[in-house]
């Protein structure tokens, strides 16, 4: 009985396994055709290319074009890696990040790995203007023309109260990463509001996305270029004017902030590498608009980053080639 | 997302109870009495807490601002930085660090272009989706049962039919490769603090430790050791993953029976006999179970390792989250859920064939196999298939699931919002005012030392003296992080969370454990809501309840809630028919016997969901932070994203594990009380 089932059972796999092999014959083998990726021959002059991407879209955006252009016109293997900023500039020195595209000040890190580790150089400017502020959703600022100027915040306080703000407005804060000396300005502006930290990007476009629809009163931190804009053009409110040197303490900024120019961060030993992907580094710089333009396909029109760079690239051809002359 | 507790300790484990209660189980009465004068101390403590509150309200309260730092957090800076300049010169480096982190790397890679990532000189990984399909089916029959086997292939297949077949299996490979390194040593460690009391008492605050532990707070740390990438992702996952494994294999040695121990004595066995022969064998089914708890654990992990460029759906999940794309999210995550049950199952199946598979009859086994054999070669055909043919290779199709899931996703949480988000709001306010802001002023607004008087105090009474030293040295230590007033509002927060995740897993557990029905449809969506990544639904709840506290506390009670109702559930139904049957003919109804009859009798189980809710909520502590809850949570999301703050992060992270601690050695030490 035992020996019947056993013969039985192993037909039934032989016929499976035949079935499977004959079903097999006639498709493709793995390896026939380079299905997509660039044949190895051409990599050999650029080598591998690690481009740090920080978690925004912008930024995103920046990296996608970058690596589209190095793929796809110098033949670079191209590896993203997914980092916050602090982690990126770290990975400068053990060798695993080459470059960051797109870096808001960050003077602290700048002194640590460009001045006293020397495992990274600048690389000059991606031509994006950064501005910081206050931002105030598009129905506000068109209901209270008059919100838009500093001086006039405190009357609109009670508006701007929440169940975290203890009796004050609230002024929301973004992403711990961000840039930021509103506490001291609430505080040397003496307006009757409170700094409440919405601690991530998301909290903070939900809020604006949720004020504009629902015509909510709320204020908080912001910043273009973002692809959000694009969605909702938030107001940016007027803050005492900016002169250098206004936000030298911190304790006791009272004025706007400066217009960031954003740049470009990468390792030593990329910089000395003569790799083709270097230039391209070197040489990248754009607008806002086409930036936003890249965000915007990606964020809102949900295409992938290298469709979203691919598009970007063909539309912009004299741009793209200007880098990589 | 961050603890995934195992089957908590057994209130009624051996060796403790004889050593906190000395006092003998008094005679009914005197028991009562002292458990009346407990709560009126209790009463008098909150009573002189409110009036000192009135009078000194607003002094000493020790608040630091967001940006301000102390000496300890700028020692913790300094030393940061400088392990990070001398990473390349120094020997422990060299030699110690560099090493471990060349073999997991090595594994990880390994296991990755198995399944997942194009190998040296293919553009495709070594085993296609068919070859991965068909070896989850044949080892989840062979370790398991033929059901699960079915369900560990529709639901790998799933994964290719949502559009994340590489994704998924980059999740596998990692969580693969993080659950062997963690049961390398976890197993050991578990046999030794299971045969050893004193090696078990030195390895518990490690343990807890390393699950209470914001895992953000070591992310960075760990890529300055261990760089970018495979390697520090897996050691991230396996510092979590560990602990359940070790403290179940524990649990499992110390409770094979002493009498089957002693058995083998007096035959003769040495030690070494004794712990291969009987104690190994014996506790195989608990040991799997704890490779089960590793596994979930491993899996919580996917999105945060996914900060430090881990590849998978955690990957997606972020991604997704950066354009708000709610729907994109709940795919991925819809898949780490699959994975999750899949995984869950079949490891569960296991551990019932180690019971069962030695008690078959020879019929059964003879058949078994050539069955097993017969699926071995079909697997291997299929295997070398995936290897050789780009359609077995590669997920044929676009994954139009994952889009029309999307797609549902969205249109859900769209119409969620619109419609709910009045409701919720007024909800939330309500909530706000009345309970948790009054209720922070208290705690924020004493000064220190009333509030630490006041949890000491608490402490002592509620749960023995030893839980009130406990209490001692953790308000002692959370004074010295610097971070006295941020830990009181999350203390605030944990505990409205806390009060509310007890108010619905009573509701909800109960339900289950009376209604059989009831607990067999709502199980599969308890499991789903402690699997799913809370990054997932930030954005919905952030629709619903804006950047506040509430949110936070909301997120929390998702995460929470299952574990509550299932421990409640369970301890309904362990109360004996018979009883419930007495007060029904007794002419009791259906709300008497629910609390007078079996409310009262699981009184142990719902001390347990207490502790299990309130750690469970502390570790959402820094998803909070991420959506306006402020306080600890945003201090540790700081200082991972900002050099300056590290410090901070760190001693944040400190923070809320002394809260943990704290909380579970008291509600531990009462929950022994109350079924001594």
């Amino acid at each position: 009985m035992a020996t019947r089932i056993r013969q039985w059972r192993a037909g039934v796999a032989g016929l499976a396994v035949l079935g499977l092999a004959l079903t097999a014959c006639g498709g493709a083998k793995v390896g026939d055709e380079s299905s997509g990726s660039d044949s190895s021959g051409d990599s050999g002059k650029c080598g591998t290319f690690n481009l740090a991407v920080n978690p925004w879209v912008g930024y995103e955006a920046n990296a996608a074009v970058v690596a589209y252009v190095a793929e796809n016109d110098l033949g670079c293997k191209v590896t993203k890696k997914d980092l916050k900023e602090e982690i990126a500039w770290q990975g400068f020195g053990t060798g695993e990040v080459d470059a960051v595209i797109e870096n808001w000040g960050h003077d602290d890190l700048k002194k640590k790995y460009i001045t006293d580790q020397k495992t990274a150089v600048e690389a000059g400017a991606t031509g994006n203007e950064g501005l910081i502020g206050w931002y105030v959703p598009p129905w506000l600022a068109k209901e209270h023309p008059d919100i838009t100027d500093w001086n006039n915040l405190d009357k609109y306080a009670d508006e701007f109260k929440t169940s975290e703000s203890g009796g004050k407005g609230q002024l929301l804060d973004g992403d711990p990463s961000f840039v930021t000396n509103d506490e001291a300005l609430v505080k040397n502006l003496k307006l009757d509001f409170k700094v409440v930290y919405a601690g991530s990007e998301t909290a903070l476009i939900q809020a604006f996305r949720d004020a504009e629809k629902n015509k909510k009163w709320v204020i908080g931190y912001f910043y273009e270029p973002q692809w959000f804009m694009a969605e909702v053009p938030l107001v940016k409110v007027k803050l005492p004017e900016y002169k250098a040197g206004c936000d030298a303490d911190a304790e006791k900024v009272a004025c706007d902030y400066p217009v960031y120019k954003l740049d470009k961060i990468v390792s030593t030993k990329f910089a000395e590498s003569g790799s083709p992907a270097y230039d391209l580094v070197k040489n990248f710089t754009w607008t806002n608009d086409d930036q936003n333009t890249v965000a915007k396909y990606i964020a809102v029109d949900k295409m992938t980053p290298e469709a979203a760079a691919k598009k970007w690239v063909e539309a912009n051809r004299a741009k793209v080639d200007a880098w990589i002359k | 997302m961050t603890v995934a507790v195992e089957k908590p300790e057994q209130p009624q484990k051996p060796e403790q109870p004889r050593k906190t209660d000395s006092a003998p189980p008094a005679v009914a009465p005197a028991a009562r009495v002292r458990r009346i004068g407990r709560g009126t101390v209790v009463a008098a403590i909150l009573i002189a807490w409110l009036v000192l509150f009135a009078v000194l309200r607003g002094k000493q309260t020790l608040t630091l601002a967001a940006a301000d730092l102390t000496d300890l957090h700028r020692w913790i800076n300094d030393l940061n930085d400088s392990i990070g300049a001398n990473r390349n010169s120094n020997p422990l480096f060299l030699y110690f660090f560099n090493e471990i982190r060349l073999v997991i790397d090595t594994l990880v890679t390994f296991v990755q272009e198995l399944i997942s990532q194009p190998s040296a000189d293919r553009p495709l990984p070594q085993i296609g989706w068919l070859g991965v399909v068909g070896i989850a089916g044949y080892v989840s029959w062979a370790v398991g049962n033929w059901r699960v086997a079915l369900l560990a292939v529709a639901g790998f297949t799933f994964f290719g039919l949502q559009g994340l077949w590489q994704e998924s299996m980059d999740t596998l490979a990692l969580t693969v490769s993080a659950v062997f390194v963690a049961l390398l040593f976890a197993i050991p460690l578990g046999v030794w603090a299971g045969l050893s009391t004193r090696f078990n008492r030195v390895v518990t605050p490690f343990l807890d430790f390393m699950q209470t532990m914001p895992t953000f707070v070591y992310l960075a740390p760990l890529t300055l050791f261990f760089l970018i990438g495979g390697a520090s992702a897996t050691i991230a996952t396996v510092i979590y993953a560990a602990p359940p494994a070790i403290r179940i294999t524990a649990h499992a040695i110390r409770s094979v029976p002493e009498t089957t121990v002693e058995a083998a004595d007096s035959l003769g066995a040495t030690r070494w006999q004794a712990l291969l022969k009987v104690l190994l064998p014996m506790s195989k089914r608990t040991v799997v179970m704890g490779v089960n708890q590793s596994i979930m654990a491993a899996l919580a992990m996917v999105t945060i390792a996914a900060l430090i460029d881990a590849p998978g759906l955690g990957h997606t999940v972020l991604q997704a989250l950066q354009s708000l794309d709610v729907g994109t999210a709940f795919n991925a995550g819809l898949a780490i859920v699959v994975m999750a049950i899949v995984l869950d199952r079949v490891t569960t199946a296991a551990a019932a064939r180690q019971e069962t598979g030695r008690l078959s009859n020879g019929r059964f086994a003879g058949l078994r196999r050539p069955l097993l054999a017969a699926g071995g070669v079909v697997t291997a055909v299929l295997v070398y298939m995936s290897h050789t043919y780009v359609w077995a290779a590669e997920f044929p199709g676009e994954g139009g699931v994952g889009s029309s899931v999307a797609k549902a996703a969205d249109t859900t949480t769209t119409w969620v919002q619109d419609s709910l988000s009045g409701l919720t709001n007024a909800f939330r306010d309500a909530l706000t005012n009345g309970l948790l802001n009054p209720f922070q002023s208290l705690l924020t607004d004493s000064p220190w030392w009333l509030v630490a008087a006041v949890l000491i105090g608490i402490g002592t009474v509620v749960g023995g003296w030893r839980a009130g030293v406990t209490a001692a040295v953790c308000v002692g230590l959370l004074l010295g992080t610097g971070l006295w007033s941020d830990s009181m509002t999350t203390l605030a927060s944990t505990l409205v969370a806390t009060v509310l995740v007890m108010l619905l897993g009573m509701a909800v557990g109960v339900w289950m454990g009376r209604s059989a029905l009831a607990d067999r449809v709502l199980r599969p969506t308890l499991d789903a809501a402690q699997v799913m990544p809370p990054f997932v639904y930030l954005v919905p709840f952030l629709a619903l309840f804006g950047a506040t506290r509430f949110t936070a506390i909301v997120a929390a009670i998702v995460y929470a809630a299952p574990v509550a109702i299932k421990i409640i559930a369970d301890g309904v139904r362990a109360v004996p028919a018979a009883t419930v049957e007495a007060a029904t003919s007794a002419g009791c109804n259906t709300w008497q016997i629910i609390t007078k009859v079996q409310l009262p009798m699981s009184r142990s189980a719902l001390t347990l969901a207490t502790n299990q809710g309130l750690i469970y909520v502390l570790s959402m502590v820094v998803v909070g932070g991420l959506v306006g809850a402020g306080a600890l949570g945003y201090d540790v999301v700081a200082g991972f994203s900002q050099g300056q703050l590290y410090g901070k992060g760190l001693a944040a992270g400190l923070a809320i594990v002394l809260l943990g601690v704290m909380f579970d050695r008291i509600t531990q030490a009462a929950a022994r009380r109350v079924s001594a």
